[in-house]
């Protein structure tokens, strides 16, 4: 592992600083992806700024029904959260679906969202990547893709996004603080991941140098009733084959609010815009379900090793809006 | 601001001070900022308990208990750790008597080779206090936050997932960590 300086400085605008001048540093919140990564040699900082003392450690009321997360809060405080688990039941159980229970007590938020690929040649070294090393190609394309991308793909990288949380809180338009050099401004969450399009090296919109600091719910009347359903090849501590993030309301029948976002199968995160307007003003039906499923995978782009993603997206999220029907 | 280079062109390790409590002594260390805490519990305290298996948060033998909670030390840098109290497994027993966690495991023979024992038994140590704060896992049903949890085989091999045995000694580990939380 390369040597490194390791700061910890005393608040956001001292650690956006530090990075603004060493663009080969890195920030560090609980380190479970980053120092991995490190170990492999596909990171290589010069320079970690801490700041899992300076982003927020609370959850915080917004006054209006909301929460405000902040970005050094652990996944497994932020999963046995009561408001949480209660108002956003989709995110505590994605979180719950994700890594173990003594890696969720390291890792946070923040760092949650911004962990790379576990696609086999990123994390390879002695393997081209255009994510890791731009312009040496792409090996999985024709190589090992049975766990990569369906939607969205470019001709330079397959790559998935793996986390879990990052499904839940697309499917509850969230969005993120977040601090650079330029000051703070706000990302939705449906735009802090990027398609790789032909710069895979950018998993994220965000800028050199930029820190997220803490995470917003808005409040959501049709999150109270939703799930998380993830398959994986074993039942548990594995990533997500496919998985589903759904919540729904409805009226007289219909549906009257749907939210829908699959993990496993793109870059980002990829919301079901095609499936869920098919579905508002629907009756909240098995066929309407299928209909709409049927839509949204119609924009999906199956490798030669993945295409059994597709009916397995189908029925997991089939079964999740029938459960969810059932359930009001 | 990158590290000084050495005469052959390397950069140089960047050494810096820790401090940590560990089973209760305190201790003052220079280390590398390289280090992980599993290495300096075993390289630089003599602390072997903790096994170093995948060195990737992979397989768990590397579970100690940063500041009450169970975490993977292999990923842990020691120093984004300075100020934490560490248990590991020689942290323990209470001297001579053992938890009621290792006394299950002998009673059980819930293990086979070891190799996998310490992680086994830190993790547990910090599981059975995260049922006892009412943290959910992701099979617990959704019976609400308020409702105690009922620690069944199903939520102990859920929230032991990230703690690997290649022996398979799970048929013993589980009724062990069971018999030890009643």
């Amino acid at each position: 592992m390369r040597p490194f300086r390791y700061e910890r400085p005393d608040d956001a605008a001292a650690a956006v600083a530090l990075l603004a001048v060493s663009p080969e540093g890195r920030y560090l919140g609980g380190g479970t992806n980053l120092v991995d990564l490190m170990r492999l040699g596909v990171e290589t900082p010069n320079l970690l700024v801490d700041i899992s003392g300076i982003v927020g450690h609370e959850i915080d009321d917004r006054g209006d029904g909301g929460v405000t997360i902040g970005a050094g809060v652990t996944n497994s405080r932020l999963a046995a959260d009561p408001r949480v688990r209660r108002d956003y039941p989709v995110l505590s159980q994605a979180l719950l679906d994700g890594a173990s229970g003594q890696l969720r007590n390291l890792a946070t938020v923040g760092g949650n969202l911004l962990q790379r690929t576990r696609c086999a040649y990123f994390q390879d070294v002695s393997k081209p990547c255009n994510k890791r090393r731009p312009g040496t190609g792409c090996p999985a394309r024709t190589g090992e893709h049975r766990n990569l991308a369906v939607f969205g793909h470019s001709g330079q990288c397959v790559a998935t996004h793996p986390s879990d949380m990052a499904v839940a809180l697309v499917a509850l338009d969230a969005t993120v603080l977040v601090r650079g050099p330029g000051g703070e401004r706000v990302v939705a969450l449906t735009e802090l991941h990027r398609l790789p399009g032909d710069e895979p090296e950018r998993d994220t919109v965000l800028r050199p140098g930029e820190l997220i600091t803490s995470i917003a719910l808005a409040p959501s009347p049709v999150a109270a009733n939703s799930v998380y359903r993830k398959v994986r090849e074993r039942r548990s501590f594995a990533f997500a084959l496919v998985s589903v993030a759904a919540a729904l309301q409805m009226r007289d029948g219909a549906v009257s609010e749907v939210r829908l976002a699959f993990g496993g199968v793109a870059h980002r995160p990829w919301r079901a815009s095609v499936a869920e307007a098919a579905l508002r003003g629907r009756p909240a039906s098995e066929p309407a379900f299928v209909a709409a499923l049927d839509a949204e995978l119609e924009r999906a782009q199956p490798l030669r090793q993945n295409a059994y993603k597709l009916p397995m997206l189908r029925r997991v999220a089939v079964r999740a809006l029938t459960e969810l029907a059932e359930a009001q | 601001m990158t590290a000084p280079a050495s005469p052959s062109g390397a950069e140089a390790p960047v050494l810096q001070a820790v401090r940590l409590v560990v089973n209760g002594t305190e201790y003052a260390l220079r280390v590398d900022t390289r280090t992980s805490l599993l290495d300096l519990l075993r390289e630089d305290l003599g602390l072997t308990g903790a096994k170093k298996g995948c060195d990737h948060g992979q397989c768990g033998a590397c579970t100690v208990l940063i500041d009450g909670q169970r975490a993977n030390a292999c990923l842990a840098l020691a120093v984004a750790h300075d100020g934490a109290r560490i248990v590991t497994v020689e942290g323990l027993a209470d001297g001579d008597t053992l938890s009621a966690l290792q006394q299950a495991f002998i009673d059980h023979d819930a293990l086979q080779c070891g190799y996998c024992t310490p992680g086994q038994l830190c993790a547990a140590t910090g599981m059975l206090q995260e049922v006892a704060d009412g943290w959910p896992s992701s099979v617990t049903p959704e019976t609400g936050p308020a409702h105690p949890i009922k620690l069944s085989e199903a939520e102990i091999r859920e929230r032991m997932s990230g703690n690997l045995c290649r022996c398979g000694a799970y048929a013993n580990i589980v009724p062990a960590i069971a018999d030890s939380a009643r």
